[in-house]
């Protein structure tokens, strides 16, 4: 216990500070927001994770904005078993047509006002699976993306920026 | 009762001999193909692989007492062959994969149903028509009182997709059955025609959480088919990339597991210290992940800041510690970790199953010491071995064995040698090739043909997942439904790796 409180007071936590959004990303989001959002969200936005194809890469990267480092909930964001609680349809991978019926379905089970953030290379152009008779299209083919996070995978700070990105345009918009 | 009688390894190839990556190739006639079929079941040796390539059905073959590998092919006869899986159960899925990407027809296969295919393409990888979307029927559970718990494909964490199909008796699962194939995305019809190093970029994404392991798997076979020599130096760095993607998801994944046995506390712990690694892999290599960093004929990048590597793991190794202590000595974590999720030994050895699955189980193998290939074949280290094959025993394996993976990093950054990063690709010669690259979660096999054009003719990629999911099964039988995540985490099976 005393090494824990010591550890404490010299080393302080491990949780980096807030990154600054780019500001193509906030004018993404606010027009996304300014278009549906209709009744005050606050700082609060339940994410649900869909993987409608990727490799696994982003899932790890997705699951690393949740570690202590980059610590997610603290923006009041936090992940959620069930798209009927989810504000934030956050999407991987090339849409295959075999989870193409799925993410479908997933995103009329979320609940209005919804927003979709299409994290990684395969999400917005189907990166290196373009073109496979497998492949359905972008995930902007099969529902409609809010906010785009490139990258193969995009790091754990890009998804942060993404996901903040909707957060103040939602605040923005709320004053 | 089997008609046919087993032939062994030895009769069937002969005096054929290994090629430059180890492994016999023979044509063998139907008789023989069942024959080798039946070995397997009788364990004379490994099913390794099976792929359908160019009109011909393949098997890639180990018979370790013998210290023999080999690919035998047969030809298909007006598209069909005899199935192995009508002998050897660990080759149903791979067979009805085959038959939904080729057509090809595996006479004799217990299973008429598809596997990949779900019916939504409208082409299959060879380019033909696909077929109609039929109903999948899962195998039944009757019994009294029984009820049906559909889960997936999307699920409740971030995981990849997937639909498991649990019939239980209250808490108690009688049969689960697992579908996959949702995120099928034709990656052997993708790399055909492409440069191999156009193909590398793909078959590094078979499964992205191994990607250095395919990476290195593909390179190698590629190298093997054309005659490429890696440079020193290229093999040393691979080595050390490989043992730091084992070492990131042992240590990830270990914090996961005691976070579905509710200790959050170890897994922010792990996560935290996984992700310190990443941050100092990421200015050693350029890339969190290491994705695309070694490409065939060597790497594509160099060390470029040993000093923050080596503390980053120097620092993680002291908190694994740590937090292993605080595992071994919370009885509540090892309530629901010990005895949970036994998987028998007969049932490894059957599916050759790789990786800390088979090895926690007792089965005795790995790629780096029973395959060997650079720069493993130099380096000493210890296959780490337990034989109760519950959650609690792939948790220790992959404790000691990232240690290990320290151990070696650390003598591979001690013999560094200077010199070239990446040989040539030379071109105008053909040739074909395989390979094997232990990832973290077991075994990754890689063949590929080259044609005289220099582009892939085929590539074909096995998973160790194929070989372990079906042990999942098996592993929940009698289980509660609430320990079926921490037996899932345990196993940690690709998705993507298994759906190609």
């Amino acid at each position: 216990m005393r090494q824990l409180l010591l550890n404490a007071l010299l080393k302080g936590p491990a949780t980096i500070p807030a990154p600054k959004v780019p500001a193509d990303m906030l004018a993404q989001a606010a027009s996304a927001l300014a278009a549906r959002a209709r009744r005050k969200l606050g700082r609060s936005l339940a994410i649900r994770e869909v993987d409608a194809g990727s490799c696994n890469g982003c899932e790890l990267e997705i699951h690393a904005i949740n570690n202590p480092v980059y610590d997610v909930e603290r923006f009041g964001l936090t992940f959620v078993a069930s798209p009927r609680h989810a504000d934030v349809l956050l999407v991987t991978g090339p849409v295959t047509h075999n989870m193409r019926e799925a993410l479908q379905r997933t995103y009329a089970a979320t609940p209005d006002p919804k927003w979709v953030v299409a994290v990684g290379d395969c999400a917005h152009d189907c990166g290196v699976f373009a073109g496979s008779y497998a492949v359905a299209g972008p995930v902007s083919s099969v529902i409609p993306v809010d906010v785009t996070v490139k990258g193969c995978p995009p790091p754990p700070l890009e998804i942060l920026k993404g996901l903040l990105a909707l957060v103040e345009a939602t605040v923005a918009k709320a004053r | 009762m089997r008609t046919v009688a087993a032939k062994s390894l030895a009769e069937i190839i002969g005096r054929t001999r290994p090629a430059g990556d180890g492994f016999a190739r023979k044509d063998v006639a139907r008789p023989e193909w069942t024959a080798l079929a039946v070995g397997c079941a009788e364990s004379w040796h490994d099913l390794f692989a099976l792929w359908f390539e160019g009109g011909r059905m393949r098997m890639a073959l180990i018979d370790r007492g013998a210290g023999r590998r080999a690919i035998v092919s047969v030809t298909c006869v007006r598209g069909a062959y005899a199935a192995v899986g009508h002998y050897h159960a660990p080759a149903i899925r791979l067979e009805r994969a085959m038959r939904d990407l080729y057509g090809v027809k595996p006479e004799g296969l217990p299973d008429a149903r598809a596997w990949l295919d779900h019916g939504r393409w409208a082409r299959r990888a060879d380019g033909k028509k696909a077929k109609a979307p039929e109903a999948y029927a899962f195998l039944p559970a009757e019994g009294e009182g029984l009820h049906q718990i559909p889960v997936g494909p999307v699920h409740a964490g971030i995981i990849e997709p997937g639909h498991f199909r649990f019939t239980a008796n209250g808490e108690a699962v009688v049969r689960l059955e697992e579908r996959l194939g949702y995120v099928h995305k034709g990656i052997e019809a993708l790399c055909a025609g492409l440069s191999p190093d156009k193909a590398a970029r793909i078959v590094s994404r078979t499964s992205g959480d191994s990607t250095v392991a395919y990476g290195f798997a593909f390179a190698r076979a590629v190298e093997a088919a054309l005659g490429i020599e890696v440079p020193a130096r290229a093999q040393v760095l691979r080595g050390i990339m490989a043992e730091i993607e084992r070492f990131a998801h042992h240590l990830g994944d270990f914090g996961a597991i005691c976070n579905d046995a509710s200790a959050a506390a170890i897994h922010a712990r792990c996560a935290l210290w996984r992700e310190k690694l990443l941050q100092a892999v990421a200015q050693a290599f350029g890339h969190r992940l290491m994705m695309d960093c070694i490409v065939p004929g060597g790497v594509a990048v160099d060390l470029a800041e040993e000093a923050g590597l080596s503390e980053a793991l120097d620092a993680a190794e002291k908190r694994l510690g740590h937090v292993v202590r605080v595992y071994d000595g919370s009885p509540s974590i090892l309530d629901r970790t010990v005895s949970t999720g036994i998987v028998s030994g007969e049932l490894v050895h059957r599916f050759a199953a790789g990786g800390f699955v088979g090895r926690a189980s007792g089965r005795d193998f790995d790629c780096r010491r029973d395959l060997p290939y650079p720069p493993y074949d130099a380096v000493d280290f210890k296959v780490v071995l337990r034989t109760a094959g519950d959650v609690n025993a792939r948790a220790w394996v992959r404790i000691e064995e990232a240690r290990e993976s320290i151990a070696i990093i650390r003598k591979l950054l001690d013999r560094l040698p200077e010199g070239p990063l990446v040989a040539d690709i030379p071109a105008g010669r053909a040739g074909e090739g395989a390979a094997v690259a232990e990832a973290f979660r077991g075994d990754v096999f890689v063949a590929v043909s080259i044609g005289k054009d220099g582009r892939i003719a085929h590539v074909h990629a096995r998973d160790a997942s194929w070989f372990q999911w079906p042990l999942l099964e098996a592993a929940i039988e009698g289980n509660i439904v609430a320990d079926f995540p921490l037996c899932n985490k345990s196993f940690n099976c690709s998705y993507s790796g298994h759906d190609i």
